[in-house]
């Protein structure tokens, strides 16, 4: 009874002279070996290559300013709603008076940590952000001794200032445009 | 007193020679763990160890300095005598099969004509298959010594293997000898510098040698005797540090002094080209030394290539196909390799 037309027939004669003696099989190996010699390398050289990112990469979070150096968070916690893996903590604050050249509105956050051993770069804080201030980058956590050490504060995700360090303000800024205009590629 | 009259310019001339082929061994070796690494990757489409040092090439350096540095383990139920002994005597008798390979013709130097070959020795073939054949006690020994199942039985295969493929070796170069009538390397290579080189006179027989040589040298696919997966590494699985390297090296050594003696005995030794007499390009003595020695080592390179090239292309013998192969294949080949030869020999002296 036949099943499928898959079924091979198995080929069981007793091995000959020239089987017996594995040369020729050995021989055409070796031509199959020695071509791979001369094939294009799998490996990448880490860390003078790097693999490129797929478009919806994310990484590492970063806080937005706006041209003047001025932070775009308000606190308002909708990040911390949105994450699912509850590694976002903030402490809101109320701008003071003269404070003006520092928070874009009158609220600001004093404290924004996120957990980057809890964090699951989903991306929906990215998504949640309704000030423009929050995104995901295509940079890995690196390794490190300790946990304290993975929850990452304002120093370290706040891009800088574009007065203080204007070259890497700017690129910090086209990374986030580059990545808005593959989010709206995406949709 | 005449009996005490040594020459001791003579002495010191080997003594250097000695020193040179021993140096350039080790040097050789140390870098074919570099060159198997390397092949091993570009066969698997990758690139190899390519960190340490400009395109990697202190990797070998750094290897030796790990195993140098690793702890020195001597179990306590082993035989401390014999377990230093076993890669002692691997690694010696490694070493002494260089003393009677003609690496060069004969240079000027100092005044002096200087033969670019530790000994020549009349019966040179039978002292490399002597000591060979010593080189498996290293094994055997320190297997033994370890005190453990898996090394034992990797010193027994290893054993019980280089017997059976001794045999088929020993016939396949008979049919050599009939050919030279001649056990002297040197004597050899001079015959195949005057007339053809004797891979064309005696392929199978080379095929044969070739095969055995992969067998006495323990190399995949005939490395039973180290099987990792099976045997935990073998007769070296007790062994840590350098007496592990050791074992490891003299592998390497056995694969460079092999290759050198397929070299020698079957493709013209430092003979640059085949069917051609190299006098006629009228270079002094010394210039067709230096270029007969690089002759002779891009030989053996190409050897060890294809030791490599083997290695990471076929998986190991089941031990009844290896015993198959050398007893029930091998064996009848070479005495039907030996028989035909004497019987063209015959035929061509009528």
């Amino acid at each position: 009874m036949q099943l499928t037309n898959r079924a091979k027939q198995v080929d069981r004669r007793p091995l000959n002279f020239a089987e017996k003696i594995y040369l020729p099989a050995v021989l055409k190996g070796m031509g199959i070996t020695f071509s791979h010699i001369f094939k294009k390398k799998a490996t990448i050289k880490f860390p003078e290559e790097t693999r490129p990112f797929s478009p919806v990469f994310r990484g590492l979070h970063i806080l937005n300013r706006d041209e003047e150096g001025r932070e775009n968070c308000t606190a308002c916690g909708l990040c911390a709603v949105a994450c699912p893996a509850e590694a976002i903590t903030m402490d809101a604050a109320e701008r003071l008076p003269g404070e003006e050249h520092l928070y874009r509105e009158e609220k600001y956050a004093a404290k924004y940590e996120i957990n980057m051993l809890r964090c699951i770069f989903c991306g929906l804080c990215e998504e949640a952000c309704p000030k423009d201030a929050i995104y995901l980058t295509e940079t890995f956590a690196p390794a490190n001794y300790s946990r304290q050490s993975f929850i990452y504060g304002k120093e370290n995700m706040v891009i800088p200032h574009p007065k203080e360090n204007p070259e890497a303000f700017t690129k910090a800024k086209g990374l986030i445009d580059e990545r808005k205009a593959k989010a709206s590629q995406q949709q | 007193m005449i009996l005490l009259a040594v020459d001791w310019a003579l002495v010191l001339e080997k003594l250097i020679f000695i020193a040179v082929i021993i140096t350039i061994s080790l040097v050789v070796a140390l870098y074919m763990t570099f060159g198997e690494r390397k092949v091993a990757a570009w066969i698997q489409d990758r690139i190899g160890p390519n960190r340490a040092g400009p395109l990697g090439l202190l990797q070998p350096l750094a290897d030796g300095v790990k195993m140098f540095f690793k702890e020195e383990i001597i179990p306590t139920s082993s035989n401390k005598v014999l377990f230093i002994l076993g890669p002692s005597l691997a690694m010696i008798t490694a070493m002494l099969t260089s003393a009677v390979i003609p690496w060069g013709d004969k240079a000027e130097l100092f005044g002096r004509t200087i033969t670019l070959q530790i000994a020549d020795v009349n019966i040179g073939i039978l002292y490399v298959f002597g000591v060979v054949s010593l080189g498996v006690y290293g094994i055997m020994i320190g297997s033994w010594a370890s005190n453990n199942k898996f090394s034992l039985m990797g010193g027994l295969r290893a054993a019980s293997q280089i017997i059976s493929y001794e045999l088929a070796m020993g016939l396949s170069l008979i049919a050599l000898l009939m050919i030279t009538g001649s056990l002297s390397l040197g004597e050899m290579v001079k015959q195949q510098q005057e007339g053809w080189w004797n891979f064309f006179l005696q392929p199978l027989g080379f095929f044969i040698f070739l095969v055995c040589a992969f067998a006495e040298c323990n190399r995949t696919p005939f490395d039973l005797a180290e099987a990792e997966n099976e045997l935990i590494g073998g007769y070296h699985s007790e062994y840590s540090s350098l007496k592990l390297g050791f074992y490891l090296f003299a592998e390497y050594i056995n694969m460079f002094i092999s290759s050198a003696v397929m070299a020698t005995l079957y493709f013209g030794g430092y003979d640059i080209l085949p069917f051609y007499d190299e006098t006629a390009w009228g270079l002094s003595a010394n210039l067709m030394a230096l270029l007969g020695a690089a002759a002779l080592f891009v030989k053996i390179l190409v050897f060890i290539f294809i030791f490599m090239w083997v290695r990471w292309t076929i998986p190991r013998f089941r031990y009844d196909q290896l015993m198959n192969l050398g007893w029930k294949k091998l064996i009848p080949l070479a005495l039907f390799n030996m028989l035909v030869t004497a019987a063209v020999i015959l035929f061509l002296k009528k």
